[in-house]
């Protein structure tokens, strides 16, 4: 390996030697081409045409007047698919392409990141397995079945939890006996060096926009910087463009579940402790001994016990904050946002707006806060349902 | 304490060398198992501590590593194992597990706690030389011998590498995969041996998919210094979990006809 994909004493490449070279072929053809003419203004075409960027930054003015302050909707929710997968998954796509890999395999939680791969394997002909927990399986048939719609065989993972752990620990197992011809296109950042660099890349376009548009619309850079930490790719995507603006507040938000202190969560960064799992050194939800816990949230794109090792080091540097959020305030910002604003986040996006509502009345009036909505709510629209009776 | 160094150099044979998982399907049947697997030829012994997921394992393995958590393994209770086989035979031990449950236990003490308990060396599925400061240090300092893994896919210079760093064996595994029984060796195993051989003198032991006595015989006369059977002596367990008496008569059986295919 070129480097040692650290971030601080995160991160790494924790993971079986018959993975490195692939690791390492990787990480050599991303270097290659992330800067290379040709290969940028192909995926700037794709971002434009296929993806829909840019997406728009939204001030949503009603749930700011409720609220009182300024909050803008950055649009992910926006993009074809429906959230901001699908960023990665061209950028990754491309990336395969361009190393002349046939197939693609991948994991999903909430189907987003199994959705956008997909359509990257139709798009591009590449013959596509999505790995999904039995129980993700059944929480989120709508995607499962766009998925097949796409032409991707979708594997339903049983055994473990049954959730997006478990989904990637079986896609790198069939990775492990494929790794010549196949390309495994990670969802987030997280996962053993180079993915956390490379999603970050391909997800940095959020922020990039985001900042963009607030020195155009508002004239100045937001206060606050916020978006939901699962792996934590939409946020890192967000947060990358501001790093650097130390005025800049950074707030990430991890489902809480049923409530840090009920140990049903998932929530590494609040309640965590660091640890080594999917190949990085992360915190992590674990036992005393080192075995990973069960997690639980109500969205099952956050549902996982690890977090993308940027978070770690961003957390433990105090550049970045973060906080958690229950799912019964969750299902409530969904219903007050879309009645607000008639838009349906996400329920993992409904995370950092529930963070924000949870600031209601405590912040200055002028204060401008920069939502990063990731994903649509229409795939959540049958679970809200189920919790509303 | 008997070494891996002794063990090779007495052998005229390859070492015949089971995998079992710590606590599996419970403490006690398990240890009868390793008493009979010892008993039936096994010249050295690797094992397992359980972990919730073991990313380079296959379906065997895993619903190995299920019921000895669900058994209630622990990481102290694998380590007063590993003593009271050693009671019962100086045999070497190789330790094969995942990172994290070293990285909690602390490694210095991982290493010395477990060479104390009669440990011989430790593998670790998914630690590779890139990172082996974390730990070679520490685990050579408690008196351990370290053994890594060369897959079919590592190139020679790393490869070589890999072989400077092993002190023990050289843990060859035979395919692209996880660990599981198959009907055939691969094709890409012989290449292997052969490649090792002319670089490093560090006996060379292989394991993944090693299911038949016939994948024995093969392995041996390719130059193979040892061979690990996991997956299928595994399955025993699984297949006879109603009958516990019997899967210690099986393994026994099952250990002397690779034993007599070698010898």
């Amino acid at each position: 390996m070129k480097n040692s994909g650290r971030f601080g004493q995160f991160g790494g490449f924790y993971v079986p030697e018959v993975l490195i070279p692939a690791l390492e072929e990787m990480e050599n053809a991303f270097y290659k081409f992330y800067k290379d003419e040709k290969f940028t203004s192909e995926l700037d075409v794709l971002y434009k045409d296929y993806a829909g960027r840019p997406t728009p930054l939204y001030y949503a003015t009603r749930f700011s007047e409720l609220v009182g302050f300024k909050v803008y909707i950055k649009r992910e929710d926006l993009l074809h698919g429906g959230a901001h997968k699908v960023n990665n998954c061209l950028g990754q796509g491309l990336l395969a392409k361009y190393m002349g890999k046939t197939k693609l395999i991948a994991e999903t939680g909430a189907g987003q990141h199994g959705l956008a791969t997909s359509m990257i394997g139709a798009l591009f002909g590449m013959q596509t397995k999505i790995f999904m927990g039995a129980i993700d399986v059944d929480r989120q048939s709508v995607n499962v079945h766009k998925m097949r719609l796409c032409g991707a065989e979708v594997i339903s993972v049983k055994g473990g939890t049954e959730t997006l752990k478990d989904a990637i620990n079986e896609a790198l197992r069939y990775w492990t006996a494929n790794v010549a011809d196949t390309f495994y296109l990670f969802g987030t950042a997280c996962g053993p060096h180079p993915y956390p660099v490379i999603v970050k890349h391909f997800q940095s376009c959020i922020g990039i926009e985001a900042r963009r548009q607030c020195l155009e619309k508002i004239g100045k850079l937001p206060d606050i910087v916020t978006a939901c930490v699962g792996g934590g790719s939409n946020a890192i995507g967000i947060f990358s463009a501001f790093v650097q603006d130390k005025n800049v507040k950074l707030v990430g938000v991890e489902p809480a579940g049923k409530g840090i202190e009920t140990g049903k969560h998932a929530a590494p960064l609040n309640a965590g402790k660091v640890g080594i799992l999917h190949g990085t050194k992360m915190y992590l939800m674990q036992n005393k001994e080192g075995q990973i816990l069960d997690t639980e949230s109500i969205s099952a794109g956050l549902d996982y016990p690890g977090v993308g090792p940027e978070h770690c080091y961003l957390k433990d540097i105090n550049r970045a904050q973060y906080v958690a959020v229950k799912d019964e305030d969750v299902l409530n910002i969904f219903d007050i946002f879309t009645k607000c604003e008639g838009i349906l986040p996400a329920l993992e996006s409904s995370h950092s707006l529930a963070w924000v509502y949870s600031q209601k009345g405590k912040l200055p009036v002028d204060t401008t806060v920069v939502v990063n909505l990731s994903g649509r709510g229409d795939k959540d629209v049958d679970i809200v349902e189920r919790n509303s009776k | 304490m008997r070494t891996y160094k002794e063990t090779f150099a007495q052998l005229n044979h390859p070492a015949l060398i089971p995998f079992f998982v710590i606590g599996d399907p419970d403490f006690d049947t398990s240890l009868e198992i390793v008493k009979a697997a010892i008993d039936g030829g096994a010249d050295i012994l690797e094992l397992g501590i359980a972990f919730s997921d073991p990313i380079a394992d296959g379906p065997t393995i895993q619903k190995a590593d299920i019921r000895a958590l669900n058994a209630g393994i622990t990481v102290e209770k694998a380590k007063d194992f590993i003593a009271k086989v050693k009671a019962y035979k100086d045999i070497p031990i190789g330790l094969l597990m995942y990172y994290n449950l070293i990285f909690q236990y602390g490694a210095e003490k991982f290493f010395a706690d477990f060479a104390k308990a009669g440990t011989n060396s430790v593998l670790i599925a998914d630690l590779s030389i890139d990172d082996v400061d974390e730990i070679y240090t520490p685990a050579r300092k408690a008196g351990l011998d370290t053994v890594f893994m060369v897959t079919p896919n590592t190139e020679t210079e790393r490869a070589k590498k890999i072989a400077e760093k092993c002190t023990g064996f050289i843990y060859t595994v035979s395919l692209l995969g996880v660990t599981g029984g198959r009907d055939t060796l691969s094709d890409m195993i012989k290449p292997l041996i052969s490649k090792l051989k002319s670089i490093t003198d560090v006996p060379v032991c292989v394991g993944f998919g090693v299911s038949k006595p016939e994948h024995a015989v093969e392995l041996a006369k390719a130059g193979a210094d040892g061979v690990i059977i996991g997956s299928r002596i595994v399955k025993i367990i699984e297949d006879n979990l109603n009958n516990k008496v019997l899967i210690a008569k099986e393994v026994t059986k099952f250990i002397k006809e690779f034993k007599t295919a070698l010898s």
